[in-house]
């Protein structure tokens, strides 16, 4: 499909001799380059509580961003119009921040090559019955899980995001993303006892036909009403600095907030990250490689081009232990030299792009995942994690476990209540002393927040061991 | 102006009723916003731009659909109300579901001061100085804050409308401003930052751009060199920016939403006693001036005060339309919602009353201790009051701030923390719409080496 069968091209008429007059007219008080991203989102959400579908809404919102750099200062303005007088009005506005005689567009825009790592959904997806279906069968299997889950909530949301990206360089991409998600809550009690909560949920890049395969809203019910029964017979967490076994899947938080937001490129361009100046360094065991990679099909971080208009990539970040590179917006890799990563990204036309992740994991190793816990005398191994956090500039983190068992002679006992557990970037995966052949991705739920702006991520990692980390427990 | 956005919203209702629903409510947004940072003493980004989006829901009997759009033509919104009604057919009824009562509608009277023209009138070019100031005011605080994030100045204005098929039709204007430093402090292998910042309704109220840069350096200055200390259970002294996450964790447990589904550890403690006797919390949307005032809830319902947590004792639940059906109660004009769907509960200014204690004081009654001037991770269980979370701060030695700790976690449970506090300051400022004054917590468990 060429531009004209684009979809901004068919629904709004937009040609690219529209564009091009655009950016000259961002260039128009000077500035080294200027981007336009348009983009159309539209979302719908139906929710079911207490067993009754509650709520269903849908919609749309459409805009367009423009953004002129002028040497390290950007000037960005948007507009929820595509009348060419108001985008025009917003080019010129982003203009401001540029002092110079106006610079004129030489190339012409050029097409540039496409992917296709997801199905391009067009229309209006899924019928409306089906997607009530789906929230049904989730409250349905939550409470058929066991005669103690008491309370379900459930919801099934899709979107299909179209973007076009236009660049003064002459690049023009266009993209269609879809996405899907379904969450399950669920609530345990005991005989009138205190209630205890679970919570499952996955999607991807993908349509509804995303739960018509082997992850049913059935798996992700019965995951998210045994994680509360767990729960009613969890003890107090212990304290204290030990030894903690990461389950595989979506303990990869680690990686994303312990590395992850330390190695975004602007942080470290402007020397504030704790991994600033220290590619080449070892920052982790000689067992760790951590990647960042856009390109897995279907995956909920993965993007055919990033925000940008550059193509998105395999990226290492950590090579057996050593610091390889950061992760590239094109601002910072303009500023440094650096070649692109495809990892500039940004939550809606409202926000201008910078460095964020996609799917960030750990490569597999080699051990056994039963040995690297049969090799722990003492310790806690975490199978799930609520959300995290990083402080990039001290390198500490958190995370918080929301499922975890006690490790006693290479067994796991009891399980234990939630616990966050701390440790700091460049220092924790110094201590991986086991990294498992059972890597796994996350079942795509993840949202990282950076500077206000949130957008979809995955993780994943496969069984590892760590040697010391803080526990925040209230036990012994 | 004002009436053109609340004539868009009475359209859509309008529009709703001839197309089949039984009630309607719409809402109408727009914003403008503005910011600039100033990164070592360069304007490194300036945005600057406006939106709008309208939001329906309406009602079929007992069943709800909803729908939002940004493309404010007449097709558009009518394409919105198709929408709505189309998923008004699908969804399933709810008995509690439906519009506020018609006697529970309204609106406040009198100035509550949400909009200052000065906000708008400020050109960009005094945005960008105040922003320098902030920055170089850190800089020139101490010579080991050579690097820095940045100062930002951003402003906001906003409107918004709401109508409903029960005859309520208002609109209210806001604006907002702040300005933030973000300063990096290093000494040696030692790299920490803070931040500060100022906002307010209007420019005239933010505080002065060099104080708000000096903050920010002291506190990114006082985190050098920091430790990690050994497990153990401690007295623990919130500094009022720490203790104000407290107070919205509270309030997600005494939210409607939480309540009915028993998903809160405040379910069914109505009357009970839940907190130390010092501890007394409000809810009051009625502030002229302040973040969390407003002329009505989201739902059409005027604001008002409400005591929640009276010298210790649960009084109220913070509740809107449905949860207070669903509870058996009467609405406290917490109805929050951004442009569609059904309403969740929000807070209107939401705090923990002053008490006697000079903080310096508070600090001085702690032989051994920790003072918390961070909090980071998302370790807080609403359904078991469950707290577990990073921290960084200063540990207290015989009542003084002795040096800086951090690679730490504080634990415990949030009913027994809140009847932990020993006492609360007499430093109460709003500086959003939750707030609290500093507390001290008899013991909690830090846990590190």
């Amino acid at each position: 499909m060429g531009f004209h069968g684009s979809f901004f091209a068919r629904k709004f008429g937009i040609t690219e001799r529209d564009l091009e007059a655009y950016l000259s007219e961002a260039l128009g008080s000077g500035g080294d380059y200027a981007d336009l991203y348009f983009e159309y989102l539209a979302t719908s959400m139906v929710g079911i509580d207490e067993a009754i579908v509650k709520s269903a809404t849908q919609g749309v919102s459409l805009g367009v961003g423009v953004r002129v750099i002028s040497g390290e200062r950007t000037g960005y303005a948007y507009c929820d119009d595509l009348a060419p007088e108001k985008i025009r009005k917003a080019a010129r506005t982003a203009a401001c921040i540029a002092a110079g005689p106006s610079r004129v567009l030489k190339t012409g825009l050029r097409e540039e090559v496409r992917r296709d790592l997801y199905p391009v959904v067009d229309g209006d997806g899924a019928g409306l019955a089906e997607r009530i279906e789906l929230v049904k069968r989730a409250d349905a299997a939550a409470r058929a899980f066991d005669r103690r889950i008491f309370q379900v909530q459930s919801a099934y949301a899709d979107s299909v995001r179209h973007i076009l990206v236009a660049t003064s360089d002459g690049a023009l991409n266009f993209d269609a993303q879809p996405m899907v998600r379904l969450n399950v809550f669920a609530l345990a009690r005991e005989d009138g006892g205190a209630p205890q909560r679970g919570y499952s949920g996955g999607g991807g890049r993908s349509g509804i036909e995303f739960f018509q395969g082997e992850k049913t809203p059935e798996y992700f019910a019965a995951e998210a009403a045994r994680q509360a029964i767990v729960q009613l017979s969890a003890e107090p967490a212990p304290a204290g600095e030990m030894t903690v076994v990461l389950g595989p899947g979506w303990p990869g938080i680690l990686l994303h907030e312990a590395v992850g937001h330390g190695l975004e490129a602007d942080f470290n361009r402007k020397r504030v990250s704790a991994f600033s100046d220290r590619v080449g360094e070892r920052v982790a065991s000689p067992l760790v490689t951590v990647v960042d990679d856009g390109t897995l099909r279907n995956r909920r971080g993965s993007l055919n081009v990033d925000d940008e208009g550059f193509p998105t990539q395999r990226n290492v970040l950590i090579e057996n232990g050593i610091l390889r590179g950061y992760m590239q917006d094109r601002l910072s890799s303009r500023l440094t030299g650096a070649a692109p990563t495809g990892s500039g990204r940004r939550e809606s036309y409202q926000h201008f792009p910078m460095p964020r992740m996609t799917n960030t994991f750990m490569l597999a190793g080699e051990s056994d995942p039963e040995e690297i816990i049969g090799s722990v005398s003492k310790g806690l191994y975490c199978s799930m994690f609520g959300g995290g956090q990083v402080d990039i500039t001290s390198g500490n983190f958190v995370f918080s476990a929301t499922e975890s068992y006690l490790i006693e002679d290479g067994k796991l006992t009891r399980p234990v209540r939630g616990a966050s557990l701390i440790g700091n970037g460049p220092e924790t995966l110094k201590y991986v002393s086991m990294v498992g052949s059972d890597l796994r991705l996350d079942e795509g739920v993840g949202i990282c927040g950076k500077e206000g702006q949130s957008v979809p991520v995955g993780v994943g990692i496969p069984t590892i061991k760590l040697d010391r980390v803080t526990v925040g427990g209230t036990g012994r | 102006m004002k009436e053109a956005l609340e004539e868009m919203a009475q359209a859509v209702v309008r529009k709703a009723l001839r197309g089949g629903a039984s009630d309607a409510e719409c809402t109408v947004l727009d914003r403008t916003e503005f910011s600039t940072t100033v990164r070592m003493r360069e304007v490194e980004n300036l945005k600057e731009a406006g939106s709008r989006a309208a939001g329906v829901r309406v009602l079929k009997g007992k069943r709800s659909g909803s729908a939002y759009t940004s493309d404010l033509t007449a097709e558009g919104l009518d394409r919105m109300v198709d929408a709505a009604l189309q998923l008004a057919e699908v969804t399933g009824e709810d008995p509690f579901a439906g519009l506020p009562e018609t006697e529970e509608l309204g609106s406040l009277k009198g100035a509550l001061n949400l909009y200052h023209p000065d906000v708008e009138e400020m050109q960009a070019e005094e945005k960008i100085r105040r922003a320098r100031e902030a920055e170089e005011a850190a800089f020139a605080y101490d010579p080991r804050i050579g690097n820095s994030e940045g100062a930002t100045f951003s402003s906001t204005l906003g409107r918004r409308a709401f109508a409903n098929s029960r005859g309520f039709a208002g609109s209210y204007r806001t604006s907002s401003c702040s300005l933030s430093a973000l300063p990096v402090a290093r000494e040696g292998e030692s790299m920490e930052r803070d931040y500060w910042f100022t906002a307010a309704r209007s420019a005239a109220e933010l505080e002065p751009a060099e104080l708000v840069g000096r903050i920010a350096a002291q506190r990114a200055l006082r985190r050098l060199h920091r430790r990690k200390v050994r497990t153990q259970t401690v007295p623990v002294v919130f500094e009022p920016w720490a203790a104000r996450s407290l107070v919205g964790h509270l309030f997600d447990a005494v939210s409607g939403d939480a309540v009915y589904r028993k998903a809160s550890f405040l379910a069914g403690k109505l009357g009970e006693k839940v907190a130390s006797d010092s501890f007394t919390v409000v809810d009051d949307a009625t502030i002229p001036g302040l973040f969390g005032t407003s002329p009505f809830d989201d739902e059409g319902t005027p604001s008002r005060r409400t005591v929640v947590v009276e010298n210790g004792v649960l009084k109220n639940y913070l509740l809107n339309t449905y949860t207070a059906r669903k509870l058996g109660l009467r609405t406290t004009g917490c109805a929050s919602r951004g442009v569609t769907g059904n309403t969740s509960v929000g807070h209107g200014n939401f705090y923990l009353e002053k008490g006697a204690a000079k903080p310096a004081d508070i600090i001085k009654s702690v032989p051994s201790g920790l003072y918390v001037t961070e909090l980071m991770g998302f370790g807080v269980n609403n359904v078991t009051g469950d707290y577990s979370r990073g921290a960084a701060g200063l540990w207290i030695e015989n009542g003084e701030l002795a040096y800086p700790v951090s690679e730490i976690t504080i634990a415990g449970n949030l009913l027994r923390m809140f009847q932990d506090i020993e006492q609360v300051g007499d430093d109460l400022e709003f500086r959003g719409s939750a707030a609290s004054p500093t507390i001290l917590i008899r013991e909690m468990t830090v846990s590190g080496q």
